[in-house]
């Protein structure tokens, strides 16, 4: 790389970086109707899984099919919390209708909302934290951590249909009012949930850039490419990605906890093996061995899919395994190796 | 008995304690194979030690066992008093130990400053790995020197040529400050102008190293080694100064017995 090619890339970033923030701070509540904007923020969640996915995924080399229970975790962690505080010292409403009686006991800390949140990640973290020390330990990798993770977010499914008193069953937690002193469902409440999304992913996106770039995630990216050679430097690659797996739960333990007062309802459907698998695939088409490829690919999926489902409601699961096959096939880096690519072509040219 | 002796200028036949790698009765078996029948090696602090012998011998193999990759059935490997058998890889780098490979594995996707960076950070504590390099430091451009890679450290390891990948590991392992270095045929692949470099490069680092190579290259050996150690079917044939080596009729008729596979070594 020349001097000049570098100095244009530096500024290149940031520019684009402000230039989103503005579009989606300022013009996107003025511009969109509650309605599109309750989408956008619904899409912006899920980018945040996906930013964890990038780091997991296309910085790590772990293929995590299960984001959705540490998804799940952070909002169900957030949804409990909620529906407490709706319920006001009585039972939540879906426990009077399965005939429960009392709190269960895993239920009562988390009507205090510092430990809600502190559980959004904590819990997603501490899990992975786990899994991660179990399994990479023992030089678990590639397909057969991805058909683990997988498994989990499967066995998550059944655990919390199987638990309709503690969980809510299969329709999961719904029916919010109150969000920390706000009407959930009101316009204002929407806008304002919308603008903290907004603002928890460009942080989390800034983060998760300056991990990238420190000698952390160089690190990383080594062993991504030569676990083995890793080890041979002195480093344990265990912990390197144990550490990296938990920082992306996290993530999406926080996404899961935006999630539910944006919707307004969290259940298995929407952490089971599907919607992690399509995130996934959300971060391929995006591109994932770039974060703000990983985070286009989940809005642009979610954009496509609200416009699909409307228009060709079948056509859509097609159209999705199709556009991951292509995007494999044809362009590996994604949306965001195509974009590169045409920098680097306009800067040859300059 | 401790590790912790001064060093003396005794010879290490009177005073084992000196040495920095001490082997004894080593064997591994894969399946019925023995790839390691009763190895005994004693390395002293600051030699360059050269282990040769043919395909099959052991030596990448007794290498591996060093470094952890591999477990023996049998024996003991002990560096400066510590048992090195079942111990993990990076706690024997840890401890003071370097290897390369035979095909050199760098990050491509990193630079070469970067690559020489990890490499050096790695007694660093892991939090501090979190923020970004600021400068350079002083091993990494000296290392940087005496690869002769300066003028690339901007560029991706990938674009490297296969020597200059061999010197970057060299270089990657110096910035670790081991106290022995493994290098599994550092030259084999490489051009002679190459071969030519390297060699300077490895009388360079065997100034202030302990150093064992693995060799196949007869030519390579006559000019840069002083003691040999030869290795055949898993046992130590014998060892002593490279003139004293190939003197020996058993290793010429090893090698002259084996000399087709030989010559496809040298050319691999």
């Amino acid at each position: 790389m020349t001097a000049p090619e570098q100095s244009a890339r530096r500024w290149l970033g940031p520019a684009v970086f402000s230039a989103v923030a503005v579009l989606a701070l300022v013009a996107a509540p003025l511009l969109l109707e509650p309605f599109r904007l309750g989408l956008l923020a619904k899409y912006l969640c899920y980018a945040i899984v996906a930013l964890g996915i990038g780091l997991a995924w296309g910085q790590g080399g772990m293929l995590t099919l299960g984001q959705g229970v540490f998804f799940g975790l952070g909002g169900y962690a957030m949804g409990m919390y909620l529906k407490l505080n709706d319920a006001a010292g009585d039972l939540p409403d879906f426990m009077v209708w399965s005939g429960v009686e009392k709190l269960p006991a895993l239920w009562k800390p988390f009507g205090n909302p510092v430990f809600a949140l502190a559980m959004v990640v904590v819990l997603p973290a501490a899990v992975a934290l786990l899994l991660g020390a179990l399994v990479f330990r023992q030089r678990v990798r590639g397909a057969y951590f991805a058909i683990l993770t997988q498994a989990l977010a499967a066995a998550l499914v059944i655990l919390l249909v199987g638990q309709q008193g503690l969980t809510g069953g299969t329709n999961g937690l719904t029916n919010f009012f109150d969000f920390f002193g706000n009407d959930v469902a009101a316009d204002e409440t929407q806008r304002g949930l919308y603008l903290l999304v907004a603002v928890v992913l460009g942080a989390l996106y800034l983060g998760a850039r300056q991990l990238v770039r420190s000698r952390f995630g160089r690190l990383l990216l080594a062993v991504r490419d030569g676990e083995d050679r890793v080890r041979f430097l002195g480093y344990n690659p265990a912990t390197v990605k144990t550490l990296t797996f938990a920082v992306s739960a996290g993530m999406a333990g926080i996404a899961g906890a935006l999630f539910v007062p944006v919707v307004g309802i969290i259940s298995p459907a929407l952490l089971g093996v599907v919607p992690s698998l399509e995130l996934v695939v959300a971060v391929a088409v995006g591109g994932r061995f770039a974060l703000a490829g990983a985070v286009l690919g989940a809005v642009v999926m979610g954009y496509a899919r609200t416009y699909f489902s409307e228009e060709l409601p079948d056509a859509w699961l097609y159209l999705q395994g199709a556009l991951f096959v292509l995007v494999m096939t044809l362009a590996p880096k994604g949306i965001a190796g195509l974009a590169a690519n045409l920098v680097r072509r306009r800067e040859v040219r300059a | 008995m401790t590790e912790a002796l001064p060093e003396t200028a005794l010879p290490e036949t009177a005073l084992p304690e000196t040495a920095l790698l001490e082997i004894r009765g080593l064997e591994v078996a894969f399946g019925g194979f023995r790839a390691l029948d009763g190895v005994d090696l004693t390395v002293g602090r600051g030699e360059l030690r050269f282990l040769i012998g043919p395909n099959g011998a052991g030596k990448t193999t007794l290498i591996d066992v060093i470094t952890g990759l591999t477990r023996p059935t049998g024996g003991s490997v002990r560096f400066e008093g510590h048992d090195l058998v079942g111990r993990r890889e990076h706690e024997i780098v840890r401890l003071g130990v370097g290897r390369t490979f035979q095909t050199s594995v760098v990050f491509e996707e990193l630079t070469v400053l970067e690559n020489l960076d990890l490499a050096a950070s790695f007694r660093r504590p892991l939090w501090s790995l979190l923020r970004r390099r600021r400068e350079v430091s002083e091993e990494v451009t000296a290392a940087l020197e005496t690869t002769g890679l300066a003028g690339l450290a901007g560029s991706r390891a990938g674009v490297l040529s296969h020597g200059q990948r061999q010197w970057l590991e060299i270089g990657m392992l110096i910035v670790q400050r081991p106290r022995l270095l493994l290098l599994d045929e550092p030259v084999a692949g490489m051009s002679s102008g190459e071969r030519e470099r390297t060699g300077e490069l490895l009388t360079e680092v065997a100034r202030d190293h302990t150093v064992v190579v693995v060799e196949h290259d007869m030519d390579f050996l006559r000019r840069y080694a002083s003691q040999v150690t030869v290795l055949h079917e898993g046992r130590v044939l014998t060892e002593g100064s490279v003139e004293q080596v190939r003197a020996d009729p058993r290793v010429q008729e090893i090698y002259l017995g084996r000399a087709r596979e030989g010559a496809e070594d040298a050319v691999r």
